[in-house]
């Protein structure tokens, strides 16, 4: 086909949007044109933030943004509404769209993408996913595509890396094509009309996986196979941690680490300032590393003995769920109990993600559709939801006194989650959306692309939270040794004592629960606390302030306003749990 | 005989067609983008109890909609 000269010869194009429906593969695109390697999974609004990057054509250098997706430019979350407004911001004549389309779903996708050519953009069609289409029957005839929308079409799969370089070698014929403005119903119709003439289906058996898509959607099948997955999830995640921690982390440090530091420990004199921040106290003659407290024993092992295994099998759990499409499955299911929070079925993927670290969890409460349901979900997560380092420091701490110490951590978190969620349903403003959500087939990552992500995620943590903890413990202890905290323990003794039946120290634990949780919990070990003490400050530690990064995120998506609502809750729920634990439990 | 009744009524493995959508101009639009308007035809898959959500296929999509939702989704069956 012929295109344009001018267009051909030289590069008037500024900027390359990515744009398409929800879970059509727009990130694994983005990151095979730029290199930047994002979080994509199988469910829709994974992305929820505007992602860009640089493009390298010939010698020239085009920044790619990678949007939300949207199932037509009039938004219905707040993730679709900044796809568009962003889409608004730059003038058309220098921007070029590729429209990613899930080729499976042709007739769904193609909504967004005549209403793009329709409103005068330069579009490129991407039909993504190439590979599913042969064993789902359905052919399609690229050519006669092009034809009827005169635009480019290419098919890719973005996963395997098929077809991406002939995509971005025809990037410079994107070009606006003419097409008349329609009315909803009158576009439907013209899809039908197109699809009638490019896509053939043919008739096959059910399939396996066809069997098991659709048992998860039925009540009662559907709940028998999530009790099954959330329990083996939850099993897994136990064991390989576990396994690791006792095979990989511990030998390393008690069998290798240990003698280094214990020589540093003898040439510093076992004692003073130095000794004191470095290696910390000595507990018997030697170095304990959950006790020691000093930034080259209890630190590194707190987050790489304890935290980092935990990280690394919750991840990949997560990751084999997101990848599978099981997740938007588990909402549907509890999208009924979700309801009587103020919430709708979808809420359970930031929920989920919130267990990992609550910052990614409060990010993903965008895909909800009102201001209401975000504050709902922010304050849960933020209250309810312990991150994998606070859990994984509970499980270290409490484990050792039976499982029902740390059963019953999750309890009080849960019952809370609950109670809360109805109190603010009934008396917050307005009402909750309805759930609509579509439910995407399950697919089969190959592994490298599971890997990449966990690969991903684990390195985020490392980057981001060993520096902190490292400095976290530097400061804390010259704050210790300088005995700053004595006057603010000082301050909090009659709460502490009184109201929760906790060591004045422990107080110390609770603030510097706003920088780290984990260090947290890791100021609590020296303490010789009882089990029922231990109990209470773990519980507390959850539920109280965020830490920071959290804060941070909660300030930037919810505003000042909203923040100051959340920070009473937080202060209320600690003050009357930690009492009501203190006096309830008799042991 | 053809009867207009809500999706809830409607048993699950049947199909139908979209007469009318009945909740206002904001969900109107969502479900348009999505697929589901007045005459396209769509087949229920499954009803959650207690006021649980509906999934329903349109065209190759499965698509799950709260009670509320799909009580405002008025059909036409052949009776």
């Amino acid at each position: 086909m012929a295109w344009p000269e001018k267009l051909s010869s030289k590069l008037m194009i500024k900027k390359i949007f990515l744009l398409g429906n929800p879970n059509v593969g727009k990130s694994v695109v983005f990151s095979r044109l730029t290199g930047v390697q994002v979080i994509s999974s199988n469910y829709p609004g994974t992305t929820v933030e505007i992602l860009r990057g640089q493009l390298k054509i010939r010698d020239e250098s085009i920044e790619v943004v990678d949007l939300p997706g949207t199932y037509s430019l009039e938004p219905s979350s707040k993730a679709e509404e900044v796809a568009v407004s962003i889409l608004g911001e730059s003038p058309k004549e220098e921007v070029a769209i590729i429209n990613i389309i899930d080729s499976t779903n042709l007739e769904r996708n193609l909504f967004l993408t005549l209403q793009l050519i329709e409103n005068g953009y330069s579009v490129i069609a991407c039909l993504n996913m190439c590979d599913d289409t042969t064993h789902r029957g359905i052919t399609l005839d690229i050519k006669k595509l092009e034809e009827i929308l005169q635009i480019p079409v290419i098919s890719t799969c973005a996963v395997t890396g098929v077809g991406i370089k002939f995509l971005i070698e025809r990037i410079k014929e994107a070009h606006p094509a003419v097409r008349n403005r329609l009315s909803h119903e009158e576009r439907w119709k013209e899809i039908g009309r197109i699809i009638e003439s490019v896509q053939q289906l043919s008739h096959r058996h059910h399939t396996f996986r066809e069997l098991l898509e659709d048992a998860s959607i039925r009540p009662l099948s559907g709940l028998l196979i999530s009790a099954v997955v959330m329990y083996a999830s939850f099993k897994i995640v136990r064991f390989l941690g576990e396994f690791m921690i006792s095979n990989i982390c511990d030998p390393v440090f008690f069998d290798l680490y240990q003698p280094l530091v214990m020589r540093l420990s003898n040439v510093l004199g076992g004692d003073g300032f130095w000794h004191h921040l470095l290696i910390g106290d000595l507990i018997n003659g030697k170095i304990d590393f959950k006790q020691s407290f000093g930034v080259l024993t209890t630190a590194p092992y707190i987050e790489f003995a304890m935290v980092l295994p935990y990280i690394a099998s919750f991840y990949f759990i997560l990751s084999l769920l997101e990848d599978i499409g099981y997740l938007p499955r588990l909402a549907i299911l509890l999208d009924n109990l979700l309801h009587r929070l103020g919430l709708h079925g979808f809420a359970i993927i930031p929920i989920l993600l919130g267990f990992g670290c609550n910052v990614p969890g409060i990010l993903a409460t965008r895909v909800l559709e009102s201001k209401r349901e975000r504050f709902i979900a922010s304050t849960l997560i933020s209250i309810g939801v312990p991150c994998v380092p606070l859990q994984a420091m509970i499980f270290g701490l409490l484990g050792g006194f039976g499982g029902w110490y740390v059963g019953g951590v999750y309890l009080v978190l849960f019952s809370l989650i609950l109670t809360l969620g109805i109190i603010m349903n009934r008396t917050l403003k307005g009402y909750s959306p309805e759930f609509l959500l579509e439910i995407p087939p399950y697919r089969f990552p190959p592994l490298h692309i599971l890997a990449a992500k966990l690969y991903f995620r684990i390195k985020g943590f490392i980057f981001e939270a060993v520096p902190i903890v490292l400095l976290g413990v530097f400061l804390i202890n010259i704050l210790m040794y300088a005995k700053i905290f004595d006057l603010v323990t000082g301050l909090f003794a009659p709460v502490i004592k009184n109201l929760f039946g906790l060591p004045k120290e422990a107080i110390v634990a609770l603030i510097i629960g706003f920088l780290r949780k984990d260090v947290a919990v890791g100021l609590l070990m020296p303490l010789g606390l009882t089990a029922k003490q231990l109990f209470i400050s773990a519980t507390l530690l959850a539920i109280s302030f965020p830490c920071v990064a959290t804060f941070v995120i909660m300030l930037k998506e919810l505003g000042l306003r909203y923040l100051i609502k959340a920070v009473i809750i937080m202060i209320s729920v600690t003050l009357v749990v930690g009492t009501i634990l203190n006096f309830g439990i008799l042991r | 005989m053809v009867k207009k009744i809500s999706l809830l009524k409607i048993k699950k493995n049947q199909k139908a067609k979209v007469a009318e959508i009945s909740g206002g101009a904001v969900m109107e639009n969502r479900l348009m983008g999505m697929g589901i308007y007045g005459g396209r035809e769509i087949t229920k898959l499954s009803h959650f109890v207690l006021r649980g959500p509906v999934t329903i296929k349109v065209g190759r999509s499965i698509i799950a909609l709260g009670h509320g939702m799909a009580g405002k989704i008025i059909v036409e069956i052949n009776d």
